[in-house]
C-alpha cells in the first residue's frame, strides 16, 4: 500500500472549522503511523522495568499498562468532507497495592527511566492514602499466564483501508439522501485500535491488538410550511469488528418492515430507507398515550437492556462507590443472597460475556491480566450474579475474578466496567411475524432514541427510531412521538415472549460513561426481537409557543 | 512545564511560525495542570495528578488546509509538525467553508487565572476532602464525594498578525451523603475560581442536612405542580437550551426556526424577567475574552425580558448571510433578583422542591422538551413551608415552556451542571406547572 494512499484527504484543517474535540483522544498522526507496532519484547523490558520499581518501593502487587491507542475519524456532511484525523495517544498506567491501599500514576514517558519513576510515584500515593485508613485491598488469587498474546478476530484491518474508500462510502450515502429528498445529511466512520500489553507481579505478559468500528448517520427533513424537522439515525451498531463490517452481505440483512442488519452493515441500502422513512415520520399519527403491548427490535432493546441490566448489575454501583456521580443500584447484595429475587419473567435469562466474537467488549484478557469469560447474570427470571474485578470478587464468594476491569487509556485508572450484558434467544422456535400476529393493540419499536433512568435503575424511559402501531395483529401504520416508561422490575416481568434464535442481534454503545473523571467505554448488547405487556407509552409531541 | 506566561507563550509560538512555508498558518499552544481526589463510603477511592501540554499547526494553501499536533518542543520537532501540516494540506480537498484567517486584533485581559487555585497541590486536596469526610462521620452518614481543580492555558498565533492568550483556574466539590441502610440521601456541588471561597465542610453540612431531612419520603401522585428548582437542578436542565446557534435556527433544524422559514429572533419567546447574557468579565464566572475563530468577545445578550436578542454566527455563516459574526457564548449568566431560596419557598401555597435533576436526555429538539428525575431532596412545600420529603419524580417538560411559567427568581449563584461539569451563574426559579409524569422509587 503506498503512503499516498493511506494519507489522501488526511488532517483536512481540524483548527479552521468547527468540529468535534479531536485532541481528547490524543495527537493527531498520519495514517501510515498507525500501521506501526511495537514490538512486545521490547513492551516486556519496559514492563519489568515498572515492576522492579514498584516492587523495590514496598508494592505487594503492582501492573503495568502500556497503552498505544489509535483513533481514526472521517466525518462528512452533504457533498462534503468536514474532517479527516488520526490520533494517538501512548504511554503507560501503573497500579501498585503498597501498605494494602491502591495507588496509580502514568506517564507519557515511555522510557525505563520514566516508568522506573512512574511506579515509585504509584507507590508513593498508595502510601499517602494508606494513612487515612479504610479496609485492606483484597484480591482474588490470579495465575500468570506468561507470555500470551490475543487479537480482536477481524478479516480487514479499518486503519489499512485508504481513506478515499471511507470518503467514497459516506459521500456516496450522503448523495443518496440528498437525491431522496433529505434536506441535511451527516456520516461518520470512526475507527478504533487499541494495543494494550498488560503485566503484572503475578507473571503475565499479555498483548493485545483490539479493534472497533463505528459507521453512522443522520439523516433531516424538513417541512418548514409546518415548521417541523425529523431525524432518522443510521441502523447500524458499533462493532468489535474490522472494516469488513461496512461490506455488505445479503445473508447478514433481516428483511422486514425496514432492513436491519447482523454481522454486515449495508450503509447505502439503510440510509436510502431512513430518508424515506424521515420524510414519513413528519407525515405520521401521534401516538394516544395508554397501555400498549410492546414489540422491541434489538436495535432498540439494546439500549433498555443496557441501562436496566447491565448498570444496576454492576458490582461497584451495588456497594456504593458510584453513589456521588451515576448513583447505586436497586439490586442490593441481599436480593442477590435470597436467591429468589425474581428481576423478569421466566423468559429472561441475562448473561455476561466478554467473549462473543464481533462485539465490541470483547477481548482475550481484561485490564487487571484476568482470562475472560461468560456467566449467568439472570437465570430464568432470578438475579443470579453481578460483575466484578479481582478486588471485589470476595464480596460474592467468588473465587476468582469475572475480568470486568477496564480503563479507557493508560493514563486512566483501571476500574468495573461492564461486560457485553445480552438477552438469550428464546428457547422455542418464534419469529417476528408470528409474535405481531398475537398482539391485540401494540407498537413495534426499531432503534435507540432518547434514553434516561433513575440513579438506582428504577424508573426510565425511552424512545426510538421508528414506530409501528400494530392492531389485532397487523401493522396498520407509523407512529410519532411516542416513548415508553416503565419500573424495571415491572418492566422485565411483563416479559411474555422471545424470539428464538434466528432473530439473534447485537446492538451496542461505543461510549458508555462512569467514573469521577468520567471514563467511557465500549459494550454491546445482544437480544432477538422481544415482546412486553401492557407497558405505558406516552405522547411527547409539545408547544413552545 | 505545562504552564507557559505570556511571554514564553509568544516566544515560542513565534519561533513555529517562522518554519512555514504556506499562505496561512496559524499555531495553537495550551497546557494544564490540576488534580482530583475521588472517595465513596468514607474513604478515598482514587486520586490522581495530571499535567500536559501540547502544540498544534494548521497550514493553508487557498482552501486547503492541514493540522497536526505536538508534545515535543525542540527546534527540530517544532519545525517537523510545521511540515508535517503543510504536507497534509496539499493533499487535502479545498474546503469550500474556510475562511481566511483574521489578523492582528485587540483582546482585553481576562480575569480567569487565580494563584490561590493554581497553588492547589495533593495535600491541600487531601486536606479539604478530610474536612468533608469528618462533617459526614460526626453525621453517621456515608460520603461519595470528587474536588478536582484545574489551572490552564492557550495561545494562538497566526501568520496574518493575530495573537491571543488566556489563563484560567478553576476549582469544583461535589458530594452525595447516604445513611448505610440507602434510606436517605442529600447532595451539595460548589464551582469558584477562586479556591478560598470552597468551603468543604459547609457544602458537606448541606448534603447531611438534606440527607437526614430526606427520610420517610412519601409518595405524592406525579401530576403538574409548582416547583422551586434549585440552583444546581435549574442548571441542568436550563444549559440544554443554550445553543443560540443561527445557522441551524436558519437551516429549520432549532428550537429557533420559525414556522415557515428564517428564525425567531426578536420574538418574545418567554417571560419578561427571564435575562440570559455572556460576560467575560464577570467576577463570579469570568470568561475567555476571544473564541476559537480570532473573535474577541464582549458582554453578548442573548435573551433580554424574554426577547430573543442575539443569535451566534461563525464568521462564515455571517458572510453567506451578510451580517456581522458573532462569537458562541464564553459563559452563561441568567439574572436573577433579591430573593432567598427561603422567601421562595415562604411565597409558595402548594408546591415541590427540587435539589438536583438527573440524567437528562433530549426527546424532542423541535420542543426541547427532555425527560429527567428529581435526585436527592425532593420535598413537599405546603403554605410556605417544607411539610415532608417526596419520592422522586420523572419529568417531561420543555426549558422554553418553563421559562414561559416562571413566579419568580431568587438571588443567582455559581452553579456546576451535574453532567457537563461546566459552572454558570443561575438563580433558584419558581415555576408554575411543571409537568411530572411518573414516580420513582430510587433514593
Amino acid at each position: 500500500m503506498r503512503r499516498r494512499d493511506f494519507i489522501y484527504l488526511t488532517g483536512l484543517g481540524a483548527g479552521a472549522m468547527a468540529l468535534p474535540n479531536l485532541s481528547a483522544f490524543g495527537r493527531e498522526i498520519d495514517a501510515q503511523q498507525a500501521l506501526e507496532y511495537v514490538d512486545p519484547k521490547i513492551k516486556k523490558a519496559l514492563a519489568d522495568a515498572g515492576l522492579n520499581a514498584a516492587k523495590s518501593a514496598g508494592a505487594s502487587y503492582a501492573d503495568v499498562r502500556i497503552g498505544r491507542y489509535l483513533n481514526q475519524f472521517v466525518i462528512t456532511r452533504e457533498n462534503r468532507v468536514l474532517n479527516v484525523a488520526n490520533t494517538e495517544s501512548y504511554g503507560v498506567g501503573i497500579r501498585v497495592i503498597a501498605n494494602g491501599c491502591w495507588g496509580f500514576a502514568a506517564t507519557n514517558e515511555v522510557t525505563k527511566e520514566g516508568i522506573a519513576k512512574t511506579a515509585q510515584r504509584a507507590v508513593a500515593v498508595a502510601k499517602a492514602n494508606a494513612k487515612l485508613g479504610s479496609a485492606p485491598v483484597q484480591l482474588a488469587p490470579q495465575k500468570g499466564y506468561g507470555e500470551v498474546s490475543w487479537k480482536t478476530p477481524i478479516e480487514k484491518n479499518a486503519f489499512e483501508v485508504p481513506i478515499k474508500e471511507k470518503v467514497d462510502l459516506l459521500l456516496g450515502a450522503n448523495g443518496a439522501a440528498m437525491a431522496g429528498g433529505a434536506n441535511f445529511v451527516n456520516s461518520n466512520i470512526f475507527a478504533v485500535n487499541e494495543q494494550k500489553y498488560f503485566a503484572s507481579t503475578d507473571g503475565s505478559y499479555i498483548d493485545q491488538d483490539i479493534h472497533r468500528i463505528f459507521p453512522s448517520f443522520t439523516v433531516t427533513k424538513i417541512d418548514s410550511a409546518k415548521g417541523s424537522f425529523e431525524t432518522r439515525g443510521a441502523l447500524s451498531s458499533p462493532v468489535g469488528m474490522g472494516y469488513e463490517y461496512l461490506i455488505p452481505k445479503a445473508s447478514e440483512t433481516v428483511q422486514g418492515i425496514t432492513p436491519r442488519y447482523k454481522q454486515r452493515y449495508d450503509m447505502l441500502e439503510d440510509i436510502k430507507f431512513a430518508t424515506k422513512q424521515a420524510g414519513e415520520k413528519i407525515a405520521s399519527k401521534s401516538v394516544d398515550p395508554g397501555k400498549y403491548d410492546l414489540v422491541l427490535d434489538p436495535s432498540h432493546l439494546w439500549l433498555t437492556i443496557h441501562e436496566s441490566v447491565g448498570h444496576p448489575t454492576e458490582l461497584d454501583r451495588v456497594l456504593g462507590y458510584e453513589a456521588n456521580y451515576a448513583g447505586t443500584s436497586f439490586l442490593t447484595l441481599d436480593k442477590w443472597k435470597s436467591g429468589n429475587f425474581k428481576f423478569g419473567s421466566d423468559k429472561v435469562n441475562v448473561v455476561g460475556d466478554k467473549l462473543q466474537p464481533g462485539s465490541l467488549g470483547a477481548v482475550g484478557y481484561d485490564d487487571e491480566g484476568v482470562a475472560t469469560k461468560k456467566w449467568d447474570i439472570i437465570k430464568d427470571g432470578v438475579l443470579v450474579n453481578y460483575q466484578a474485578t479481582r478486588d471485589q470478587a470476595h464480596i460474592i464468594g467468588l473465587k476468582e475474578s469475572q475480568g470486568c476491569s477496564y480503563a479507557q487509556s493508560w493514563q486512566d485508572v483501571q476500574f468495573q466496567r461492564m461486560p457485553n450484558v445480552s438477552l438469550q434467544p428464546g428457547k422455542t422456535p418464534l419469529s417476528v411475524d408470528d409474535m405481531i400476529k398475537n398482539v391485540e393493540k401494540g407498537i413495534y419499536i426499531i432503534g435507540n432514541g432518547s434514553f434516561s433512568i433513575d440513579q438506582q435503575r428504577y424508573n426510565f424511559q425511552f424512545g426510538g427510531q421508528l414506530f409501528y402501531e400494530i392492531t389485532n395483529g397487523k401493522i396498520t401504520g407509523m407512529l410519532n412521538d411516542v416513548a415508553y416508561q416503565a419500573n424495571t422490575r415491572e418492566f422485565w416481568n411483563s416479559c411474555s415472549a422471545v424470539c428464538d434464535e434466528r432473530d439473534y442481534r447485537l446492538g451496542g454503545s461505543f461510549n458508555d460513561g462512569k467514573g469521577q473523571p468520567s471514563q467511557s467505554s465500549a459494550v454491546s448488547h445482544g437480544s432477538s426481537t422481544t415482546r412486553f405487556n401492557g407497558v405505558n407509552v406516552i405522547n411527547t409531541k409539545r408547544k413552545i409557543g | 512545564m505545562a504552564i507557559y506566561t505570556k511571554e514564553q507563550a509568544q516566544a515560542l509560538l513565534k519561533k513555529v511560525l517562522s518554519y512555514s512555508k504556506a499562505d496561512e498558518c496559524e499555531v495553537s499552544l495550551g497546557g494544564s495542570e490540576g488534580g482530583n481526589v475521588r472517595y465513596a463510603l468514607n474513604a478515598v477511592s482514587t486520586a490522581g495528578d495530571i499535567s500536559s501540554v501540547g502544540l498544534a499547526v494548521t497550514s493553508v494553501y487557498g482552501k486547503k488546509a492541514g493540522s497536526a499536533t505536538i508534545n515535543e518542543f525542540d527546534d527540530a520537532a517544532l519545525e517537523r509538525v510545521v511540515r508535517r501540516s503543510e504536507e497534509l494540506a496539499q493533499l487535502a480537498p479545498e474546503n469550500p467553508e474556510y475562511m481566511p484567517m483574521l489578523g492582528q486584533s485587540e483582546f482585553k485581559e481576562a480575569i480567569t487565572y487565580n494563584a490561590n487555585t493554581a497553588a492547589m497541590t495533593p495535600e491541600s486536596r487531601a486536606e479539604m476532602v478530610g474536612k468533608s469526610l469528618a462533617v459526614t462521620k460526626a453525621a453517621n452518614l456515608n460520603a461519595a464525594g470528587f474536588l478536582e481543580n484545574s489551572t490552564g492555558f492557550n495561545a494562538v498565533m497566526n501568520s496574518k498578525g493575530l495573537f491571543a492568550y488566556n489563563k484560567s483556574s478553576d476549582v469544583t466539590f461535589s458530594v452525595t451523603t447516604r445513611d448505610e441502610a440507602g434510606t436517605v440521601s442529600g447532595y451539595a456541588a460548589r464551582g469558584f475560581t477562586d479556591v478560598n471561597k470552597l468551603d468543604t465542610a459547609a457544602a458537606t453540612r448541606v448534603a447531611t442536612m438534606k440527607a437526614n431531612a430526606s427520610k420517610g419520603a412519601r409518595a405524592i401522585e406525579p401530576g403538574k405542580y409548582t416547583v422551586i428548582l434549585e440552583p444546581v437542578a435549574a442548571t441542568y436542565m436550563l444549559e440544554n437550551m443554550f445553543r443560540f446557534d443561527a445557522r441551524s435556527a436558519e437551516e429549520g433544524r432549532s428550537f429557533l426556526s420559525k414556522k415557515g422559514g428564517g428564525t425567531r429572533l426578536g420574538e418574545q419567546l418567554m417571560d419578561p424577567k427571564v435575562t440570559i447574557y455572556s460576560d467575560p468579565f464577570n467576577a463570579d464566572l469570568p470568561g475567555s475574552t476571544w473564541g476559537g475563530e480570532g473573535l474577541p468577545r464582549e458582554k453578548t445578550m442573548w435573551i433580554d425580558k424574554g426577547v430573543v436578542k442575539n443569535l451566534s454566527y461563525s464568521r462564515y455563516w455571517a458572510q453567506k448571510k451578510g451580517v456581522t459574526p458573532v462569537p458562541g457564548p464564553t459563559n452563561i449568566i441568567m439574572e436573577g433578583g433579591d430573593a432567598t431560596l427561603e422567601d421562595l419557598i415562604k411565597s409558595t401555597e402548594r408546591g415541590i422542591l427540587v435539589s438536583r435533576l438527573w440524567y437528562i436526555r433530549m426527546v424532542d429538539p423541535q420542543s426541547l422538551l427532555l425527560t429527567g428525575l428529581t435526585r436527592d431532596g425532593t420535598f413537599y412545600i405546603e403554605n410556605g413551608k417544607i411539610k415532608f420529603p417526596v419520592k422522586n419524580f420523572r419529568f417531561n417538560e420543555s426549558p422554553v415552556i418553563m421559562l414561559n411559567n416562571l413566579e419568580a427568581l431568587g438571588k443567582q449563584e455559581r452553579s456546576i451542571s451535574v453532567e457537563s461539569y461546566r459552572s454558570y451563574l443561575i438563580p433558584p426559579m419558581k415555576i408554575r406547572d411543571f409537568t411530572f409524569s411518573s414516580l420513582s422509587d430510587a433514593v
